[in-house]
């Protein structure tokens, strides 16, 4: 940890992202008197052909509006998401094209599923969307369940949703997205609603389309765990903002900013060590505070261990600053960049 | 109702219902078929009780079997954690603990608390134990608290009816109660919807503390929380459980919550418990399959055989109105054996102070005794189920902790 | 089995399984029967009544025959008998009962869904515009409408058709709302789906079974308004109708002259139509809402 912080350390991540966010915010207008929600404030994160980037934070830091805007679903306020290098533009054809090639999974498989259609025509929707119906949509339909471990296929065509169980409703959501052929999957909270003896078979499903298919992946979670699971890098958000980035092994096993190192030190059965449980409420988008955005809750400040670190004012008066969107490992923090460290 | 002997519906191979409920409490656990954690009913040093309970709910597709067996022992300031996954019968037998189940439910067995059977019990006194033996603590709070009565009210309701309190004595002791869940005390004129998820938890909490219970029944009390707001809670009732001496049941689907929590853990599949014992111990090394495979699942952050392998269980959680014959985990069980179509397991003694409902925790005398056949030669003793030596990745003190470094912080 | 072959078995069987459930509501059966009975009977008209008994000059009673065993209900003031011209008005009433609820379901339909889909401007200037139509007298609407135009049963079907959709548009409206918050419409829109696609492949679908329900009560609806039009005189004169006879007993001076049977039957068979609807209609609206009944 005696390497500048800031010196970006080449991690093997791919030179050339698939997906991106540059510069992206979303503002939510306020309603009845609130004011405007920021619930991403600034974030750069690229997503590399092959790679498993997770995203994670506290609810309500921003994670899924992230994910959404990266599918053209909420316009940012400013900023781009920037796909194969080219900014996406927000005409109805080039939303079309986007969304063929990048996939989105949702959280709850339950409600992603129209009740009324069976798994054939869930997973079927996709390719009549942008191909139409074609004489080999059997065969892709069938290719895409086997391929998110339903099989054989054909016994699952005419069912309905409610005959399937959680684990077998999310295979077929990633089902319907695997059927077109994508190039990158968003996926929002893609386990949170299963029993936990079912993740473990979904995550190893995202673990073995990427190695065989070399489909990236943008996994949204709250979960550390699953982040460790399976992803090669970790972006942890906190209102809005990307504040500590790398590869899951630094930024999970020597974690900088004092946000993920609480984080990580209330995980139950985390081992010894005294949980660093951040007093009040989840922080709230519409009032961001000044200065670095995480002061207010931050035990390190209040520890006086930055001002000991001569960074005390800092941290109240100036902003961290945004971190770039690559594979490198960087934090948002002025305390662990400040060189007196004790 | 007055059950006489417990019996288990459909299970070949049990041992008899005597040798199960003599069995002292843990103690006897090197006897073939002394089943259950502390198996002895009415014990004077359980303040809970429970033998032999079963539940079905009546519903237009038939009967619904959600708890069928289950028998566990809570000593007086103990903490047991019961986990499992959704639909394997946790909150129904929360429920049945306090008799709050719907109407289409039928129970059967005894629940004994401080020796009385709550099932038998007669109305008056049953309200009686709601408030001041055992109080529960759900997991919407927002479903629990009536939304149109301010916070101090509610939790006041049961001060004033059951303690016939003062208003100013109930005044006093919401208060109290507010500051003790980290509330502050004008909180108790906010309306539940003036307060957030974390600190309407809070609320739920104080409500059951009001008439001082000596057994708080936590049914996934943390499962719509966030990580941060979550580790709040858990403290609190960590805190107030250890401070007040009361007993504590706590149920979640989250294996790490409930290991972090609780003294005992039981896990619970498709309305039995399968494995009873030592919270750590059963976290670290499950000696039941399904133990195992459940805690696989919490893959601990920093530990390397945990990277890039996410471990879960294949195929479908059961469904209670078509269970299989024999062992109800077989079809999903790794370590299935050819004898698990045929005996139909109960808690065996797997280990000091634990037990497991598999075939693979008996030895072959034990297996004899039991009436079970067997195990296929090759295999006999063997295998991960056989006399725990802990997981190493899973030991408590083994792995490697992925905590900033002391100097940093 | 081929696939369509697989989808047509599970279409029916969750029909019969519709079918099971409708079966068991006592009201929507006997009136469902009682429509089956009249539909017949509107049907089989032609081969019992011939053209001449209906005619205004080639009837053989005389006026005002009370009931009897020649004319079971009696006769008009032109000798006509009175159960032929009812038995004779029900196909009118039915044509213009369906065709009217028809026009109107799908004029409600459509503004329903669009303006549940798109929300915003559009969706508030449509409400608007149906709040507007909502709260006209539909009667007076009618009437104006069915004065202006040519005096024919179309002008009767269009003039109901567009008064009585306000209600369909209302609750196809919410019901779209609240299937466009599902998160399937999410996924939808993410898998590259246009408002078309959303809107026909998944509000569509989902608002259908309250359409359904919506349509057979707006059917009694229409009914009793051709009724009334005909009653105030707005009717087509060549042809023959419930709310018609009405009024020309009412011409004919039938109320004070306590020729009750000119006008009570008509009455009745209105009432017994359009009650027989409602209880289909009420009937299905438990049997489709999903939000009664959460099954595909
Ligand atoms: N459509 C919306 N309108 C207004 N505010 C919204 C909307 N969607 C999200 N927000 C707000 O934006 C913030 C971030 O939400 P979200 O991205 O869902 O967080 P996360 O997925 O991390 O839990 C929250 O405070 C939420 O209330
Ligand atoms: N009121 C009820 N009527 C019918 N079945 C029920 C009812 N409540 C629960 N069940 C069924 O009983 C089983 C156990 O449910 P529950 O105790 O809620 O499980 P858990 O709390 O472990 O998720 C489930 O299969 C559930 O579907
Ligand atoms: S910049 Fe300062 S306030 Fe912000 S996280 Fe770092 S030490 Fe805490
Ligand atoms: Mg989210
Ligand atoms: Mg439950």
């Amino acid at each position: 940890m005696s390497a500048p912080a800031d010196a970006p350390r080449d991690t093997g991540a791919p030179a050339a992202p698939v997906l991106g966010a540059a510069g992206l915010r979303v503002a939510f207008a306020g309603r009845a008197g609130r004011g405007t929600a920021r619930a991403v404030d600034g974030v750069d994160l690229d997503i590399g052909a092959g790679e498993i980037v997770a995203l994670v934070g506290e609810s309500g830091c921003g994670k899924s509006t992230l994910a959404r805007a990266l599918l053209g679903l909420v316009r940012p306020t400013e900023g781009r998401v920037v796909f194969r290098g080219r900014a996406l533009g927000h005409r109805p054809r080039e939303l079309k094209e986007l969304r063929r090639r990048v996939q989105l999974v949702l959280q709850d498989p339950t409600g992603a599923l129209n009740p009324r259609h069976t798994v054939y025509d869930a997973v079927a929707e996709g390719r009549r969307i942008h191909s139409g119906s074609t004489a080999d949509e059997q065969e892709h339909v069938a290719e895409a369940l086997a391929r998110a471990g339903l099989r054989p296929p054909e016994r699952f065509f005419l069912r309905y949703p409610h005959e399937l169980s959680g684990g077998q409703r999310q295979r077929v959501a990633i089902a319907g997205a695997l059927v077109l052929q994508p190039e990158v999957i968003v996926a929002d909270e893609p386990v949170a609603s299963l029993d936990a003896s079912v993740r473990g078979e979904i995550l190893q499903l995202l673990l073995r389309l990427r190695d065989d298919y070399g489909l990236a992946a943008l996994v949204v979670t709250h979960d550390l765990g699953l982040a460790w699971n399976i992803a090669d890098r970790a972006a942890v958000m906190y209102l809005g903002r990307v504040v500590e980035t790398g590869p899951v092994e630094d930024v999970l096993s020597a974690p900088r900013h004092p946000y993920t190192r609480a984080l990580l030190s209330v995980l139950p059965e985390s081992g010894s060590g005294e949980p660093q449980v951040l007093a009040g409420e989840p922080p709230d988008p519409t009032r961001i505070p000044g200065g670095c955005r995480f002061h207010v809750r931050c035990p390190v400040l209040a520890s006086g261990a930055a001002a000991a670190a001569g960074v005390a004012e800092r941290c109240r008066g100036e902003e961290p600053g945004m971190l770039s969107g690559s594979g490198a490992a960087q934090v948002a923090c002025h305390w662990a960049h400040a060189p007196e460290r004790v | 109702m007055k059950p006489t002997r417990p019996t288990n519906p459909g299970a070949a191979g049990e041992p008899s219902a005597d040798v199960r409920e003599t069995g002292p409490p843990g103690g006897g656990a090197e006897r073939p078929g002394a089943a259950g954690p502390g198996g002895a009913a009415g014990s004077a040093e359980h303040y809970l009780e429970v033998a032999d309970l079963s539940v079905a709910y009546r519903t237009a597709g038939g009967e619904i079997p959600a708890v069928r067996g289950v028998s566990f022992g809570l000593e007086p300031g103990s903490k047991l954690g019961v986990a499992g996954e959704s639909g394997c019968g946790k909150s129904t037998v929360a429920l049945a603990l306090l008799r709050l189940l719907p109407a289409s439910a039928r129970i059967s067995g005894r629940v004994l608390l401080e020796g009385e059977d709550v099932l038998a019990m007669r109305w008056g006194r049953l309200r009686a134990v709601r408030w001041a033996g055992a109080s529960i603590v759900f997991q919407g709070a927002m479903h629990s608290l009536n939304p149109v009565h301010r916070i101090g009210d509610q939790i006041a309701e049961p001060l004033l009816l059951h303690d016939r309190a003062g208003p100013a004595q109930a005044r006093a002791r919401v208060a109290e109660l507010l500051e003790q869940v980290g509330l502050p005390a004008w909180r108790a004129r906010s309306y539940p919807h003036e307060l957030s998820g974390g600190q309407r938890q809070r609320a739920m909490i104080a409500m059951a503390l009001a008439c001082r219970p000596r057994l708080i029944i936590a049914d996934e009390p943390t499962t719509a929380l966030d990580v941060m707001i979550q580790a709040q809670i858990l403290r609190l009732i960590d805190e107030l459980v250890t401070d007040l001496g009361i007993s504590m049941l706590m149920i979640s689907h989250d294996l790490t919550v409930l290991a972090d929590t609780c003294d005992r853990l039981a896990v619970m599949y498709a309305g039995r418990i399968v494995e009873e014992g030592p919270a750590d111990d059963v976290f670290a090394a499950a000696r039941h399959p399904y133990g195992a495979a459940l805690s696989a699942a919490f893959p601990r952050v920093g530990d390397p055989s945990s990277r890039r392998a996410p471990r879960g269980l294949p195929g479908d959680p059961p469904d209670p109105a078509a269970l299989p014959s024999g062992c109800a985990f077989r079809p999903r069980c790794p370590e299935v054996q050819e004898r698990c179509a045929e005996v139909d397991p109960v808690l065996w003694p797997a280990g000091p102070r634990r037990s497991a409902a598999c075939v693979r925790v008996l030895s072959p005398e034990q297996a004899r005794a039991a009436g079970v056949p067997p195990a296929p030669a090759e295999e006999a003793g063997t295998g991960p189920a056989a006399e725990g030596e802990p997981r190493a990745d899973r030991d408590p003190q083994a792995a490697a902790r992925p905590q900033p470094q002391p100097e940093e912080m | 089995m081929s696939r369509a072959a697989l989808v047509w078995t599970r279409r029916r069987r969750a029909l019969a399984g519709y079918a099971r459930a409708f079966a068991g509501n006592r009201g929507g059966m006997a009136g469902l029967a009682v429509l089956v009975l009249i539909a017949l009977t509107a049907l089989s008209a032609p081969l019992f009544i011939d053209d001449a008994a209906l005619s205004l000059t080639g009837a053989e009673g005389g006026r005002f025959q009370p009931p009897g065993p020649d004319y079971p209900l009696g006769t008009d003031a032109f000798g006509r008998s009175v159960l032929d011209l009812v038995v004779w008005g029900t196909r009118i009433s039915l044509t213009v009962g369906f065709l009217a609820a028809f026009v109107s379901v799908a004029l409600g339909t459509l503004i329903g869904v669009v303006a549940g889909h798109f929300g915003g401007w559009t969706g508030n200037v449509l409400m608007r515009v149906t709040d507007w139509f909502a709260v006209l007298p539909a009667l007076v609407m009618a009437v104006a409408l069915a004065a202006v135009m040519t005096r024919s049963t179309l002008t009767i079907i269009i003039a109901i058709g567009v008064t009585a959709w306000p209600t369909t548009a209302r609750v196809v409206r919410a019901q779209t709302l609240a299937v466009e918050a599902r998160p399937f419409i999410e996924r939808a829109r993410a898998l590259g789906g246009g408002h078309a696609h959303v809107m026909l492949r998944h509000v569509l679908p989902n608002v259908m079974p309250v359409v359904l329900a919506q349509t057979t009560l707006l059917v009694a609806e229409a009914i009793l308004m051709e009724a009334t039009l005909a009653f105030l005189g707005l009717g087509d004169p060549g042809t023959i109708s419930w709310g018609g006879i009405i009024q020309e007993a009412r011409n004919a001076g039938a109320i004070s002259s306590g020729i009750w049977w000119y006008m009570v039957p008509p009455g009745i068979a209105i009432a017994v139509v359009a009650l027989s609807f409602t209880m289909c209609g009420r009937a299905l609206e438990g049997v489709l809402n999903p939000r009664l009944r959460e099954r595909p």
